[in-house]
């Protein structure tokens, strides 16, 4: 009774998907038979027919394929894509962690310190909105490494998101808890453990899946720049040898992957949320 | 000579005016004693300053002029030695009520082992009438629930004074009645000083000592103490039929309709206040 709308919810997405591949399938099939070949088309050789946007069928089944046996190394341009996802989710996950390691230390300090905030802010704003591909160029020249580099770009687009998000939920702990652990006699550290991480976590949470969100986006035009491997690379290298299909489904998993990444976010935050 | 337990000297609290206007005085010229044990309460109409006052005395907020002392010792930041029950519980709320009291004995007596803090918890809890809610978080308890956590944590740590800021305010009458009567229980057993504001003129003579009058603010002060000449123990149902009960209830009702307003303006009544009232038992 009570995921009477749930499963009313799941039997309609079922529906418009169903419906939305049938009208694709249906688009891919049609103008074939009914339509003559153009003298344009004539001229090519129906060379443009190949270009196409392939149907679902023909996704579906090369998903089928990859997905069957997904860690397949066949040399540099021909691995499967658990292992082009995989370099990314590593990229991220590296990049994301390192930026938590200082964002919520110094997002702490900002959120605290008046002092800090109106030291550090003029830097943050300047900073926060470039692009974190524009960095690019100069990571490459400093570092020297397409790999570190692409670590180092999704460092510095994921530290402003956790950075603002703890200095705010911190800055904004109620008055009345800080008050609360003065008059217990807690010391700083005791008072910023047992009171204002609680606190502040969800808003910290939200700041992290915000984090991760942006920096799963930009690993795809990172790894388009810098090439070698990941899904962002792959996804260009397909489109060069024009197999749209690949290029379609390695879309798609990319949608999934991003979903994971928010959901295990999302999770964590329920463990850190509190009702007041 | 300073034979007190606590005194409050000439404390006065001002904000600076907006601009360059006067600074604005919110009380000045309070003068007040507490003994060991006494319960006070403080009445005054709403904005007058009591809260700031008790902010004050917890350490929490900063005179203007003025000092505070206890036990001979000039306050200056807040204290395990002074409990606060705040207005509104400021229970952490990702805490179970248990884990709200092991919190504050566990600042108290770091020295305690585990089950030493979990046993004097529990029991802290019992007294307040919350057995079988230990486990719950406060978004999961009622309000006069929340309260008696509020209570049992302050009462737990054993401060030689104890600071209360209309702890009853958001509770019905009933509850109010239910918890008033804990209070009092407890504040027997522990024969620890109280320091209470109230708005509520019958709750104020049921548990108090000693009442403080408050006039109206801009430059409040702290008026009249009146004595609460009813023998203990009280009960709710009894302390009405009590001589004085209506006397001193009269009294306090004229100060807040009537006296309350007078006080702040009448410059030339500059006498050391607050002015002491006794009715005779
Ligand atoms: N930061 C501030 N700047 C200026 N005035 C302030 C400030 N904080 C408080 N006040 C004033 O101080 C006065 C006393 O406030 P306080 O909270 O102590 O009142 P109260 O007697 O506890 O009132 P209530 O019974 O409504 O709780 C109020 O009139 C308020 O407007
Ligand atoms: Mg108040």
């Amino acid at each position: 009774m009570f995921n009477s709308i749930k499963l009313k919810s799941a039997l309609l997405s079922v529906v418009l998907l169903v419906l939305l591949l049938g009208v694709w399938e249906g688009i891919y099939q049609a103008p074939q038979d009914s339509k003559p070949l153009t003298e344009y088309e004539l001229l090519m050789g129906g060379a443009t027919q190949e270009a196409r946007v392939p149907p679902p069928s023909e996704i579906i089944k090369l998903g089928y394929e990859e997905l069957s046996d997904p860690f397949y190394d066949a040399g540099p341009n021909d691995k499967g894509i658990g292992i082009q996802l995989g370099y990314s989710i590593y990229r991220v996950t590296v990049g994301f962690l390192l930026a938590a390691l200082i964002a919520i230390p110094v997002g702490f300090l900002v959120g605290m310190s008046p002092l800090m905030y109106g030291a550090l802010n003029p830097f943050i704003q300047v900073m926060r909105p470039i692009s974190p591909l524009a960095w690019m160029p100069l990571a490459l020249f400093i570092i020297k490494d397409s790999e570190i580099s692409a670590i180092f770009v999704i460092f510095i687009c994921s530290i402003w998101p956790m950075l603002l998000n703890t200095a705010f939920g911190v800055a904004n702990v109620r008055k009345d808890w800080v008050n609360v652990a003065r008059t217990h006699e807690l010391s700083h550290i005791k008072t910023a453990l047992l009171v204002i991480l609680p606190a502040a976590a969800p808003t910290i949470l939200t700041g992290m899946r915000i984090s991760i969100g942006i920096a799963w986006l930009v690993i795809v035009a990172a790894e388009m720049l810098v090439g070698g491997t990941g899904i962002g690379y792959y996804v260009w290298n397909e489109w060069n040898n024009l197999n749209l299909a690949s290029v379609i489904f390695s879309i798609f998993m990319i949608g999934v992957v991003g979903m994971f990444l928010d959901m295990t976010l999302a999770y964590a935050a329920r463990w850190v949320e509190y009702q007041e | 000579m300073n034979t007190h337990f606590l005194q409050v000297q000439g404390l006065k609290k001002s904000y600076p005016g907006p601009g360059k206007s006067p600074e604005t005085v919110i009380f000045e010229d309070a003068n007040f004693n507490i003994e060991k044990g006494e319960f006070i309460c403080v009445i005054g109409h709403s904005g007058c300053g009591k809260s700031t006052i008790l902010n004050i005395l917890a350490g929490l907020d900063e005179a203007s002029d003025g000092v505070v002392i206890m036990n001979e010792k000039e306050v200056s930041g807040p204290s395990l030695d002074r409990g606060v029950v705040f207005q509104n519980y400021s229970l952490l709320p990702w805490r179970t009520a248990l884990q709200n009291v092991t919190f504050a004995v566990q600042a108290r007596w770091p020295e305690w082992s585990k089950e030493r803090i979990l046993e004097h918890s529990h029991r802290y809890l019992d007294l307040v009438g919350l057995k079988g809610a230990h486990d719950r978080k406060p978004s999961q308890l009622s309000g006069g629930m929340r309260q008696r956590v509020s209570i049992a944590r302050a009462f737990a740590t054993q401060p030689q004074l104890l600071l209360m800021d209309e702890p009853f305010g958001a509770l019905d009458a009933l509850t109010r009645g239910v918890i008033q009567e804990e209070l009092i229980k407890i504040w027997t057993e522990s024969k620890q000083t109280v320091f209470m504001i109230t708005h509520d003129v019958d709750e104020a003579i049921l548990l108090s000592d000693r009442i403080l009058l408050m006039s109206n603010g801009p430059k409040a002060r702290i008026a009249e103490s009146v004595k609460v000449s009813i023998p203990r123990p009280r009960k709710r149902t009894d302390i009405i039929h009590h001589d004085n009960y209506y006397t001193i209830r009269n009294h306090l009702v004229d100060f807040l309709v009537n006296r309350s307003k007078l006080v702040s303006e009448d410059e030339s009544a500059k006498q050391p206040y607050p002015k002491e009232i006794t009715f005779p038992e």
